[in-house]
């Protein structure tokens, strides 16, 4: 793969995946938003943000001083359970067997839970807006540096990150409502897929094992996930119908 | 000291979510290493690969009974 395709799979990964968490935390700001207004809201971000780059400008310069295949073989182990964790999740909902992921349904709760809580409502508000915004952009920054770094990518990836956040920061803004119409599952299979398959080339990497053709067993990875995926999502369907 | 035990277990959840997909997957990658260091070249890449589609697959089908 050349450096060109390398920097484009990394710029994907990372925007698809910054998508999903963007739209997840707006859902949470909106609905602070709605209870209280926009300050606690806003406030709440605001912090989030700022407490996320103190965490990426502490640690970030130790990245560099990890030796390289420790680095590969902790990032590919995380990415692993990180993707997997979503593919699999996907894939129940795909087959029906847990309910899709639904941000109205979302939006419904936290507001509903919010307006239960008539005291000490602003500072309730603005921790539910900064917790979301700090998991959810932890998760970013955990993607941006497990498709990034190791491979001089932290750009790119970066890129694809931050423009997945300002595209959802920008509907949320015109709009005002939760992105309910954004195809969540079918962006989480994709990202658990790709996540997965960059899991399992770095994994290796770090343990040493020398991949035939490179950088290319991504994408054989990435179909052979796709082929267990679709097998299961059958196999599950099936023994859903047998039993109803 | 509730909400940083509260984060500390959003982060857990941030890489697990089935505990024992995740100790299959951890197995299989120790699995690896050994078979890395101590069989012949290029096999470890194989039980890597195989292990952890063998591990999600079985997980989803145990979700199924």
């Amino acid at each position: 793969m050349t450096w060109t395709a390398a920097a484009s799979a990394a710029v994907l990964a990372a925007f698809l995946a910054s998508l999903v968490e963007a739209v997840e935390a707006l859902t949470i700001v909106l609905s602070v938003a709605t209870v209280r207004g926009w300050k606690p809201a806003a406030l709440g971000a605001l912090a989030g943000v700022v407490t996320l780059a103190l965490i990426v400008l502490l640690l970030g310069p130790f990245l560099d001083r990890v030796p390289l295949h420790a680095l590969q073989l902790a990032i590919g182990v995380l990415l692993l359970l990180f993707g997997m964790r979503w593919l699999r999740k996907a894939i129940l909902r795909a087959a029906g067997v847990i309910p899709l992921h639904d941000e109205a349904a979302v939006f419904a709760a936290e507001t509903a839970a919010l307006r239960a809580h008539t005291q000490r409502l602003d500072w309730l508000a603005g921790l539910a807006s900064y917790k979301a915004m700090l998991l959810e952009g932890l998760e970013v920054v955990f993607v941006v540096i497990a498709v990034g770094a190791g491979r001089g990518l932290l750009v790119p990836a970066s890129v694809g990150a931050l423009a997945a956040c300002a595209l959802v920061v920008l509907v949320g803004l015109i709009v005002h409502r939760p992105l309910a119409r954004v195809p969540e599952n079918t962006l989480k299979f994709t990202v658990g897929v790709m996540l997965s398959a960059f899991g399992l080339f770095w994994t290796g990497e770090g343990l040493g094992v020398a991949w035939p053709g490179e950088d290319l067993a991504i994408v054989g990875f990435a179909a052979l996930l796709i082929l267990v995926a679709a097998l299961a999502i059958v196999v599950l369907r099936r023994t859903a119908q047998a039993s109803a | 000291m509730r909400l940083l035990a509260g984060l500390l277990k959003e982060l857990v959840g941030l890489f697990v979510d089935d505990g024992m997909l995740a100790l299959a997957i951890v197995g299989v990658i120790a699995l690896a290493t050994l078979v890395e260091r101590f069989v012949l070249d290029g096999t470890a890449g194989i039980v890597l690969v195989v292990g952890v589609l063998l591990a999600l697959f079985a997980n989803l089908m145990a979700v199924s009974r």
